[in-house]
């Protein structure tokens, strides 16, 4: 892995940004743990450091809430982080057999990089997204109803750099560009993809007299 | 199979259809903020006052009364009150208010003005899970369309009312659901529950009056005061007045959010999503998320509400119906479900942190197939040292999953102790994708 960068004073001034939302600026501490990852790739000691300074707090105590969360990296993830949910409902649907084919099929195990650094993989929790199960999330867009080919081909286009899409979000963001949206500032690109997703849509479309049985069942 | 399709009644998800319906000028169209204009109108008291007539109930789980909640912060506190309304959506099988956020943003920040003004609070903050970029983009621009509108900020719709809200994303923790765990994350703490007394209504967030409400709730507050209590009251049951969404996943033919009169029940959710997957049966199913005890078929015409599911020995949760049919093998599924369970204690009591962790050991030889005879025993005597004996409902949660599993299907627990689950119920079979071959996890 290269070196990350030194933390900078645009970082430090954003996080004192984060820090005037709030009535008690200690409760920018997870947006401020997040912008360090957008800038530095994980959370960095220096990162870390720069938290405690800007907080009044001591290193320990930040690394203390860093290490409690999952999002928080303990060393630099891929430029495309690909979370599969084995959680009980989509393991069941797939989500353990697409785990094993991109995890084969790149190599590459739980928290682990890429040799080239583009795709870091992750088994994840449940993401709130169980009626598009098997879920795949790439820097936390959904990418839904995968199969293990399907997954097996998103990973190699992340890996060769084609831009991809949300199945019902934005196009797929860097890591780092995700982490920023993530810690508190805008990208706009909140306009793209559609209002809400097929499943999403099941009971109104019944409602509205459109019965899913007698269209597109896929 | 004819559909009881008048069986729905779409409220929050009426306009999710409509392309724009994320967008303020999508969202007034169709008589958005006007509920809102209204509210700022009535008297705080009022507005209480109407949210507990209608009987509105919490959709995040426990579906304790909204207005009664409201109702319990001081009137007389030196310190300023706050809102924070619960977004962080990480039960297992949940997954309503992620859509909702998604779609209709607006909904909730008009929800969330109503509610302010109702409890006295200037300051709102949405605590929305980090791991859903989409809505925290969508959630953002809402509540930035709302300030250039001056329906946010100051001097709100020409009032003398103020309210500014804070969109803030959380970083991975199903703890930070629990409602004081979240008070802890949100002042920028390791997110780990609070011992109460003192409830968040009189010491919440920076030792304030706070009110905690999930997306649901809040969002379904505007409708309340648009149309009226005596309206939300005419739905659903007696005890659980209102309409909610409910999420059906797993093995049905047509997976998705149904919204409803509470009440319904789940065969007529299943006829609307066109049954269990074709030529397979229902097993066994959550009523609201894997943390309310599971149910089996002769359940499926048992209200969901909050009464019919307690009288079942389960709870109405967070309506997310997540299906199972015969191919699933109930210890792989409890396995991964207390897996969770283990992986997101956050490890303060020592019940939950050591215990889930033993629950783990031996559903884990159990699915192999090489459980010991003792082990069901020892899962119950587990449980029973777990549940009620730690300072949340994850402790709960975890307890009420095994027993539920044990009570319904003891005797794949006990074929644990000689044949591997995945030999009994190969896994394969219970995907919905096509896997090339049969491997155990």
């Amino acid at each position: 892995m290269s070196e990350q960068p030194a933390p900078t004073e645009q970082m430090r001034s954003e996080m004192r940004e984060l820090m005037a939302r709030y009535p008690v600026p200690r409760s920018a501490l997870l947006p401020m743990l997040h912008l360090v990852q957008a800038y530095q790739g994980y959370v960095t000691p220096a990162g870390i450091e720069m938290c405690a300074e800007e907080l009044g707090l001591t290193t320990a105590e930040v690394a203390a809430v860093a290490t409690f969360y999952t999002m928080y990296k303990r060393h630099p993830v891929g430029r495309y982080h690909v979370g599969v949910c084995t959680n009980t409902l989509c393991a069941v649907m797939g989500g353990d057999a697409i785990w094993r084919r991109v995890s084969d099929h790149l190599g590459i195990g739980h928290d682990e990089v890429s040799e080239d650094g583009q795709v870091s993989l992750e088994r994840v929790e449940c993401n709130a997204a169980c009626d598009y199960a098997p879920v795949v999330m790439v820097n936390w867009e959904f990418m839904d109803r995968q199969t293990p080919d399907s997954a097996v081909a998103l990973v190699d286009a992340l890996s060769s750099g084609q831009e991809v899409h949300s199945t019902r979000g934005a196009r797929i963001v860097t890591f780092a560009e995700a982490q920023r949206v993530i810690a508190g500032f805008s990208d706009g690109l909140a306009d793209q993809g559609p209002t809400a997703g097929p499943a999403s849509l099941r009971g109104l479309a019944l409602a509205r007299g459109r019965d899913a049985d007698e269209e597109e069942t896929s | 199979m004819s559909k009881p399709v008048h069986r729905l009644l779409p409220v929050l998800s009426a306009h999710w259809d409509e392309p724009d319906a994320f967008t303020l000028a999508g969202y007034e169209r169709v008589g958005g903020y006007r509920a809102a204009r209204e509210a700022l109108g009535r008297t705080p008291k009022d507005l209480i006052e109407a949210v507990r007539d209608a009987g509105l109930r919490g959709r995040g789980g426990a579906g304790f009364p909204t207005g009664l909640k409201w109702g319990f912060i001081p009137t007389d506190s030196p310190r300023p009150t706050y809102l924070v309304v619960n977004a962080d959506e990480s039960e297992p099988g949940t997954c309503k208010d992620i859509p909702l956020m998604m779609a209709t943003p607006h909904t909730l920040v008009e929800g969330i003005i109503i509610s302010s003004y109702a409890i006295g609070a200037h300051r709102a903050f949405i605590y929305v899970r980090g791991e859903v970029l989409h809505v925290i983009r969508r959630l953002r621009a809402a509540v930035e369309e709302a300030y250039q509108a001056g329906y946010l900020g100051s001097s709100i719709f020409g009032t003398d009312y103020d309210l500014d809200v804070v969109v803030h994303a959380g970083a991975g923790a199903y703890i930070c659901g629990e409602e004081t765990a979240l008070l802890d994350s949100l002042e920028g703490r390791r997110g780990q529950p609070r011992l109460r007394p003192p409830f968040p209504a009189v010491a919440g967030l920076y030792a304030s009056p706070t009110v905690i409400n999930n997306v649901e709730s809040i969002a379904s507050v505007p409708a309340i005061v648009r149309f009226g209590r005596d309206w939300f009251r005419s739905l659903g049951t007696a005890k659980s007045p209102g309409f909610t969404l409910y999420s059906l996943s797993g093995h049905v033919a047509h997976p998705g959010q149904y919204e409803a009169p509470l009440g319904v029940t789940l065969r007529e959710l299943l006829e609307l999503a066109g049954g269990v997957r074709e030529g397979h049966e229902l097993k066994f199913w959550t009523p609201g998320g894997s943390s309310t005890p599971i149910l089996t078929a002769e359940h499926c015409d048992v209200p969901l509400d909050y009464e019919g599911m307690a009288g079942v020995g389960s709870m109405l949760g967070t309506k997310a119906l997540q299906v199972f049919d015969e191919t699933t093998s109930v210890v792989r599924t409890t396995l991964r479900w207390v897996e969770f369970y283990k992986h997101e204690s956050c490890g303060k009591c020592t019940p939950c942190r050591e215990g889930n962790w033993w629950l783990v050991q031996i559903l884990r030889r159990l699915e192999a197939g090489q459980g010991d005879p003792g082990d069901i025993d020892t899962l119950l005597d587990l449980c029973d040292n777990i549940a009620g004996r730690s300072f949340c409902a994850l402790a709960d949660g975890t307890s009420a999953c095994v027993t539920s599993a044990l009570r319904h299907f003891r005797a794949e627990f006990e074929a644990g102790t000689h044949t591997p689950a995945w030999e009994l119920f190969p896994y394969e079979r219970s995907a919905i994708v096509p896997i090339a071959q049969a491997v155990a996890s």
